[in-house]
C-alpha cells in the first residue's frame, strides 16, 4: 500500500510541530523518518496511524483519503518505543488482541493458529503463557510486532522501536525486522533519532529538522551528498573548518577544494573524520596530536591545529602515533557549504 | 505488589529484622509498579530496630490492644449467652440494614467513585482542583455534622427531601437515608484509590488497543478494567470496611427505630450506655468479624489479579 502525505501540518497550542510536509513512500518500502528530538518526526508517523489529526494537508493510503479516518479503522500496525503489551495479558493473549476485539468474527481455534504462526515468525515459541513482565526487553518488542503484525496491516508503523535495548540487541533486532519486512512485503515506516539505525535498516531515508524534510533519498544519497550542513553534522561526526569561497574553490589554509555551486564568501567546511589523513611531514594543515583514543576498529586522534580548531580523525589500527607529537593533515574528501 | 518479606534478609542485619524493599500499606499494595525484587539491600537510614520497635509498640498499643480487650470482654460470655446476644431478633434486623446499606452505598460508590476519579484524571476543566479538594471533604468533616447537614437535606421539609416526597421517594429515617450517608463518608476510598493508578496508566496501551481495532466499550471492559481491578477492589474493601462502622453521620438520618432503621454500631453504643459491656462487645465483635473477612477476601482477590506482576 502506497502512502501519500500532501503538506500536512501539526500545531500543538501554539508550536508549529510539522510544516507542510509532502511525503511519498512506495508499496513494498521500508523508509526512515529520521531527526533529533523535536524534529517533528514522531508526530508525522502518529499522523499516518491516524493518532493525532493532522490541522492541515491530506494523507492517502493507495488512492483513498485517510485523513479523516480514525486510527482503529485505518488498518495500521503500530509498534511503540515501550511496548505498550498489555500487562495482564499473557503474550498469546496479547497477540491476539486485534483478532479478538475485530468486527470480522474469528474462531478461538482460528486466532489460536494465527497466534502460534506469529510466534513463531517472531521466533518466540513456547513463550505464549508468559506475561510481558517475564520476558526480556527484546522479546517484549517482538511481541509487540508480533501483535501488530496480528491484523494484517496495510501498513506497519515502528516509533523509535529499538530505543529502549541495549546496543547489542537493537543491532540483531533491527537485522531482524529487515528480515520480516523482506518476507511479507509490507509497506513500513519507522521513526528514529539513530543515524546508524536508519542507514542500516531502511531503503530510504528521510531527514527532518525542525518539523519540515530537510533531505530525502537512499542511505548512499544522504551519506555522499549530504545537502546542507544540518545533515552533514547529523549523520556522522564531522569536523568544521571556516574557509572562504572564490569562484567555486574554498580556500583552506592553503589548500583549495572544490565547491560547485556555492557562492562566494564565508563557507563552512566539513570533513569526516575518515577522510584526513595524517602524516607527519610533507603538506596540508599542521597541528599537533592532543589524544588518542583506541577503538576496536581503528585509532581516533584528537589534534589541534595551528588555527586551534580541535579536530578528530580516524586512521588505521597499525598506525604509530602518540600524543604532542606534531603533523599534518591532509583533507581526502570535504564538503562545503555557504555558511 | 507486596513483597512477601520472608527472602529479602539482608546478612548483616540482625535476622529479625526484614529490610522489606517495598514501603507496605494499601497506598502500595495495588500498586502496578513493577519493582517486586526481592534482593537483600542494606538499611540506608539508621535506626531500623529502633523505629521497627517504636512503630510495632504503637500498632500494639493503639491497634491490637483494643482489638484484644474486646475480644477479651466478648469472650467473657458463655457460648450460650453470645449466642442469644448476636442472634437476637435485633441484632440481626441491625445486621440486615447495615450490611445491605452498606452494599448499596459501596456499589453506589463503585459507579460514581470510578467517574469521578476518571472524570478528575482525563479532562482538564475549569474548577478541575477545586472538585478535586472537596472529594476529600468526607474526609475532614466531622460526620456529625455531615449526618446533620444530610438531615437537613433529605428531611420532608427539606431541599432535596421535599422534592422527593413529590414523587413518593422518603429518604430521610429510612434505610435509603443510611445508604447515603454511608455513600457520603466513604467516597473519597474509591476515588483516592483508582485515581493514582488511572494517572499512571500508560496512554499507549489505550492507543495499541485502538490501532487493533478495539472499539472503546471493549478496550475500556478488556485493557482499562482489568487494569484498575486491584484499585477498585482495594477502594470497595475499605469503602465497605468504613460504611459498616460508620456511626456519626447515620445516627442523625436514620431515624433508629429498631428492628427497622438501627445499624449494629448504634445498637453496640446502646448495649454500651445501658453498661452491658459484654454485649455490646458481643456485637461488635460481629462486625470486626465481617470486616476481617471483607479485608482477607479482597487481599486475596487483589493477589489474584495482579498474578501478571510475579516474575519468573
Amino acid at each position: 500500500m502506497k502512502i501519500v502525505l500532501d503538506q500536512v501540518e501539526k500545531t500543538f497550542d501554539s508550536f508549529r510541530a510539522v510544516h507542510g510536509v509532502s511525503l511519498e513512500i512506495g508499496s513494498g518500502e521500508l523508509v526512515a523518518l529520521l531527526g533529533p528530538s523535536g524534529s517533528g518526526k514522531t508526530t508525522i508517523l502518529r499522523m499516518v496511524a491516524g493518532l493525532e489529526y493532522t490541522d492541515g494537508g491530506q494523507i492517502f493510503f493507495g488512492d483513498q483519503d485517510a485523513t479523516d479516518i480514525p486510527v482503529r479503522d485505518r488498518g495500521v500496525g503500530f509498534v511503540f518505543q515501550h511496548y505498550a503489551l498489555f500487562p495482564h495479558m499473557t503474550v498469546a493473549e496479547n497477540i491476539g488482541f486485534g483478532m479478538k476485539v475485530s468486527k470480522v468474527r474469528r474462531s478461538k481455534a482460528e486466532i489460536a493458529t494465527r497466534v502460534r504462526e506469529l510466534l513463531s515468525l517472531v521466533q518466540l515459541e513456547g513463550l505464549g503463557d508468559r506475561f510481558p513482565l517475564q520476558i526480556s526487553g527484546g522479546q517484549r518488542q517482538r511481541v509487540a510486532l508480533a501483535r501488530a503484525l496480528a491484523v494484517d496491516p496495510k501498513v506497519l508503523l515502528l516509533d523509535e522501536p529499538f530505543g529502549a535495548l541495549d546496543a547489542n540487541v537493537r543491532r540483531d533486532l533491527r537485522r531482524w525486522l529487515r528480515e520480516i519486512h523482506d518476507e511479507l512485503g509490507i509497506t513500513t515506516l519507522f521513526v528514529t533519532h539513530d543515524q546508524e539505525e536508519a542507514l542500516d535498516l531502511a531503503d530510504r531515508v528521510v531527514i527532518l529538522d525542525k518539523g519540515r524534510i530537510v533531505q530525502e533519498g537512499t542511505p548512499q544519497e544522504v551519506c555522499r551528498a549530504p545537502g546542507s550542513a544540518f545533515v552533514m553534522r547529523f549523520l556522522g561526526d564531522a569536523n568544521r573548518f571556516d574557509a572562504d569561497v572564490k569562484q567555486g574553490e574554498a580556500e583552506l589554509a592553503g589548500l583549495r577544494l572544490p565547491a560547485p555551486g556555492v557562492p562566494d564568501g564565508k563557507a563552512q567546511v566539513f570533513v569526516r573524520p575518515a577522510d584526513l589523513d595524517w602524516a607527519q611531514q610533507g603538506e596540508g594543515l599542521p597541528a599537533r596530536i592532543l589524544r588518542v583514543i583506541d577503538r576496536p576498529e581503528k585509532r581516533r586522534i584528537l589534534a589541534l591545529t595551528e588555527r586551534d580548531e580541535t579536530v578528530e580523525l580516524d586512521v588505521d589500527v597499525d598506525t604509530v602515533v602518540s600524543p604532542k607529537e606534531q603533523g599534518f593533515l591532509r583533507i581526502r574528501r570535504a564538503s562545503v557549504f555557504a555558511a | 505488589m507486596r513483597v512477601r518479606a520472608s527472602t529479602s534478609f539482608s546478612a548483616s542485619v540482625d535476622p529479625i529484622i526484614r529490610w522489606r524493599t517495598e514501603p507496605a500499606g494499601p497506598a502500595r499494595r495495588f500498586s502496578l509498579r513493577r519493582d517486586v525484587s526481592t534482593v537483600a539491600r542494606k538499611p540506608v537510614i539508621p535506626g531500623l530496630k529502633l523505629s521497627l520497635g517504636v512503630t510495632l509498640f504503637y500498632v500494639g498499643l493503639i491497634i491490637a490492644l483494643p482489638i484484644g480487650a474486646l475480644i477479651f470482654k466478648a469472650a467473657s460470655l458463655g457460648p450460650a449467652d453470645y449466642w442469644s446476644i448476636v442472634s437476637s431478633p435485633r441484632a440481626v434486623a441491625s445486621y440486615r440494614v447495615t450490611v445491605l446499606a452498606a452494599l448499596g452505598a459501596t456499589f453506589f460508590n463503585l459507579f460514581f467513585g470510578l467517574a469521578l476519579a476518571w472524570v478528575l484524571v482525563r479532562y482538564d476543566f475549569p474548577g478541575r482542583r477545586i472538585v478535586d479538594a472537596i472529594v476529600d471533604l468526607p474526609f475532614a468533616l466531622p460526620t456529625a455534622v455531615a449526618g446533620i447537614a444530610l438531615t437537613a437535606l433529605f428531611a420532608p421539609n427539606g431541599w432535596f427531601g421535599s422534592i422527593l416526597m413529590d414523587w413518593g421517594i422518603r429518604v430521610a429515617y429510612t434505610p435509603l437515608g443510611i445508604m447515603i450517608a454511608m455513600s457520603f463518608t466513604s467516597l473519597p476510598f474509591i476515588v483516592r484509590t483508582v485515581q493514582p493508578v488511572l494517572e499512571d496508566l500508560d496512554p499507549a496501551l489505550e492507543e495499541a488497543a485502538q490501532s487493533l481495532g478495539g472499539s472503546d466499550a471493549s478496550i475500556f471492559a478488556k485493557v482499562i478494567l482489568p487494569l484498575l481491578a486491584p484499585a477498585l477492589m482495594a477502594g470497595v474493601s475499605l469503602s465497605f470496611a468504613r460504611s459498616l462502622g460508620e456511626f456519626g453521620a447515620i445516627i442523625f438520618i436514620a431515624g433508629n427505630q429498631p428492628m427497622q432503621t438501627e445499624i449494629t454500631a448504634l445498637l453496640a453504643y446502646i448495649r454500651l450506655e445501658e453498661f452491658n459491656y459484654p454485649a455490646a462487645a458481643a456485637i461488635a465483635s460481629v462486625l470486626l468479624f465481617t470486616a476481617f473477612v471483607m479485608l482477607a477476601v479482597t487481599n486475596a482477590a487483589q493477589a489474584w489479579a495482579l498474578r501478571y506482576t510475579r516474575r519468573g
